[in-house]
């Protein structure tokens, strides 16, 4: 025992400074979901919408459609686009609070007022507990979120820790599709859960499907079974992205991303 | 050739030798492998064509460098019912149940007939796998009752735990059938997370075929999208050009070493050796961020694809950044192999006999740990590996401790074979041109992580896919372990399941 305790001293700190300091090598390298430059798209091309299997590039009256929420981040319209109007980027904090925010709009309508900011910091002021399902899932998120509690992570330091029960959980946290199968246990989780509670949509998945929904045996994540507080899409996103969709859920910081479009 | 064939046809299933047989003559070929030598690595089932009989196939693998054996065998359109091989062959047990609720097929003589990977409840109305169910179809399903070992005995209890069990974890649901702290019997009930990925691949071409293979299971993304894509190149003879062999097998290795990582730290969770739990964690997630320096992905995601990767990468940097990082794996490894309280939770838990690890299908590292030396790296060399030198490691105790000695000596191998292929990687584009081959076939395989894995893909005339099935280490792992329960204690489950190394989204598909 003795060794391991000299050990881990030895070992010295691990943890990064990111999110109570700012650390710009977060996730150095790591591709997120393609950004979009409208002003270099054509409109008489569709290879992007050609490439995309979630169909999160649509092409409609000439119009290009991008739903964020379905996107995996395979990076193949990256690879298509002729114009560069589809290119990798790095930015990951995708977490939303609305739906419609994934979604590109031409113009960014103001971030309303959301009165749940409000209600869960009365509630919930320094910590949170989290309940998480697996409702289908290729595993991905799972590992992720298995390595938020890893050292150079450390969720305990933020005051967030995963607990076994439904019973004292504020927080379902939510990946996959939601098989048949999962949707009863997922369902008595929820009901397990003392009031108030809220749920999040964890990687593109849960919150629509992405390329495993549908079909015999899966739905299309969350929407239309449980009422979703906050939206990660992501495939995996990577354990940043979640942190920080956590600190978004109990407001301790901004939403980056309005009408699909990601804040610098 | 014997009496159980009927004709050898001059095309196929590239990558097979394989034989065609009448239903009757399912048993006597099956053991005519057997007297040879061959193990049967799994049973699958696909429609030729809409509305047809359905075709059965077994592939069994004859030994070391010798080409694998398919049995092929098409059904009379109006008796689809086989012989059940189960009793003869266990590892086949699985196989044909999912056979006869994917594909609607009976085997007589079953062992254990009941619902495996379609929970009782669903009502599907065609077998799902029938081209004449409709790709975006939900399946109707009520939850109902399912069927239990029955007790004989008033003081047994059960325990259900799951299918949402406590941590971060999969989806899967164990009863234990218990005394005190006493196991009698293991009963898993798994396939929660069965999302029908076979059936996505169909009416795809290969390119995005991968982008599927990608997400059966996260954590073996590189060793299933290898194997689909070995399949894939084999039907459409697609040669790989010899740099992207090099960067596939660095990738695999990277992907290995991440998970093994994990594994080992995990394991100290259940042994609750906290610190050794950090230190694996830790690893883990600096070799994950190698990999997101080095691809752009922390699960080394969107760079296969069929004909070779997608785009070159600069594989210069990583050798100085394992280098870097080794001598804290090693003394990592070197101090849980002195740690007594770990180790005595170890030695002898969760003893799998060589017998039953063969019989009921152990695959990868499981396999190795009870005696079994086989390595689809080296046994059926693909990527670079034939020109890469490495060592089987085997165990003969076969109990969690083994497994973890395996994985270990499988890390300081990964190491090496990323060292020297960094060095003798060739120079040279990284993707041929692959033209899908209508009606092709082709079998492709992969050592994953995990152990063993298979897919078998058939183009349609449009060389799109018809069919692709999945064989997943985890499917073959997860009959294997309650093997290990059964009469064991509670004490010691969390141990034995975490020395597994499982995954269930690779089980369930």
């Amino acid at each position: 025992m003795p060794l391991w305790t000299l050990f881990g001293l030895n070992r010295g700190l691990a943890t990064t400074p990111w999110p109570n300091k700012a650390d710009a090598s977060m996730q150095p390298g790591v591709l997120s979901l393609p950004q979009y430059h409208p002003e270099q798209c054509r409109e008489d091309c569709h290879d992007c919408a050609d490439a995309c299997l979630p169909k999160a590039i649509t092409i409609a009256d000439r119009n290009l459609h991008l739903d964020y929420g379905k996107c995996i981040g395979c990076q193949l319209c990256t690879e298509a686009c002729p114009h560069q109007a589809m290119t990798p980027s790095t930015n990951w904090a995708f977490g939303v609070r609305d739906r419609k925010d994934l979604e590109w709009a031409e113009a960014i309508q103001s971030a309303p007022a959301q009165e749940l900011q409000h209600r869960i910091q009365n509630h919930f002021h320094r910590s949170l507990h989290i309940r998480h399902v697996d409702a289908g899932s290729c595993n991905g998120c799972e590992s992720e979120l298995q390595a938020l509690n890893n050292p150079f992570y450390n969720l305990h330091r933020l005051g967030i820790f995963f607990t076994p029960s439904p019973r004292f959980a504020d927080l379902l946290l939510v990946t996959g599709s939601v098989t048949y199968s999962m949707r009863g246990p997922l369902l008595e989780t929820w009901n397990a859960m003392p009031e108030p509670r809220w749920v999040m949509a964890t990687g593109t998945c849960a919150v629509s499907g992405g390329v495993t929904g549908g079909g015999y045996a899966c739905g299309h994540g969350l929407d239309g079974i449980l009422p979703v507080d906050v939206y990660l899409p992501g495939c995996p996103p990577n354990p940043a992205a979640i942190i920080q969709a956590l600190l978004l859920l109990l407001d301790r910081t901004e939403q980056k991303v309005h009408g699909g479009h990601y804040a610098s | 050739m014997t009496d159980a064939s009927r004709n050898t046809p001059s095309h196929g299933m590239q990558g097979t030798v394989q034989r065609l047989v009448w239903p009757h003559s399912v048993p006597q070929a099956c053991e005519e492998l057997i007297q040879a030598g061959a193990r049967l690595q799994m049973a699958y089932a696909w429609f030729p064509r809409p509305g047809d009989a359905p075709e059965v196939l077994y592939l069994a693998d004859k030994g070391p460098h010798q080409p694998f054996e398919l049995l092929r065998c098409t059904l009379p359109q109006d008796q689809q019912e086989l012989p059940s091989m189960a009793p003869r062959i266990p590892l086949l047990g699985w196989y044909e149940r999912e056979i006869h609720e994917l594909c609607g097929i009976h085997f007589k003589g079953h062992p254990e007939p009941r619902p495996l990977v379609l929970h009782e409840g669903s009502q599907p109305p065609f077998p799902p796998l029938d081209p004449r169910y409709q790709p975006t179809e939900p399946m109707p399903y009520t939850e109902s009752p399912w069927e239990l070992p029955p007790l004989e005995a008033s003081d047994v209890q059960i325990l259900p735990f799951g299918p949402v069990r406590a941590d971060v974890l999969e989806s899967a649901q164990i009863l234990f059938y218990y005394i005190g702290e006493a196991i009698l019997h293991c009963h898993p009930r798994l396939f929660f997370k069965h999302r029908g990925m076979e059936k996505r691949f169909e009416g795809l071409v290969p390119q995005m075929g991968a982008l599927i293979a990608e997400r059966i299971s996260g954590v073996d993304s590189i060793a299933h999208t290898l194997a689909f894509c070995h399949a894939v190149e084999a039907a459409c003879a697609c040669a790989v050009p010899p740099r992207a062999l090099y960067l596939r097998t660095i990738l695999a290795e990277l992907e290995r070493l991440y998970n093994h990582l994990y594994y080992l730290g995990h394991l100290c969770h259940t042994t609750t050796l906290k610190v050794g739990e950090a230190q694996g964690k830790l690893l883990s997630e600096q070799l994950k961020q190698i990999n997101g320096l080095l691809t752009g992905s922390r699960f080394l995601r969107a760079l296969i694809t069929p004909g070779g990767l997608r785009r070159d990468l600069d594989v210069s940097p990583l050798a100085s950044k394992l280098r870097a990082i080794e001598p804290e794996i090693y003394r990592y490894m070197e101090l849980l192999e002195q740690t007594n309280s770990h180790l005595d939770r170890l030695i002898t838990t969760g003893q799998l006999p060589q017998q039953i690890a063969y019989d009921e299908g152990a695959t990868g590292p499981i396999k190795r740990a009870s005696g079994i030396a086989h390595d689809l790296r080296c046994d059926h060399p693909y990527a670079a590996y034939a020109e890469l030198p490495m060592e089987i490691p085997v165990r003969s105790e076969g109990d969690a401790h083994a497994r973890v000695q395996i994985r270990m000596q499988e890390i300081r191998n990964s190491l090496a074979l990323i060292f020297a292929a960094v060095e003798r990687i060739p120079s040279g584009p990284v993707i041929s041109p692959l033209d899908p081959v209508p009606s092709a076939e082709g079998l492709g395989w992969c050592e994953g992580t995990r152990g063993s894995i298979y897919y078998c893909v058939h183009f349609d005339q449009q060389g799109r896919f018809a069919r692709v099935k999945i064989k997943s280490a985890s499917f073959s792992n997860w009959r294997v372990f309650p093997f290990t329960v059964h009469d064991t204690n509670m004490m010691d489950y969390a141990i034995n399941e975490a020395s597994f190394g499982l995954t269930m989204a690779g089980c369930d598909r």
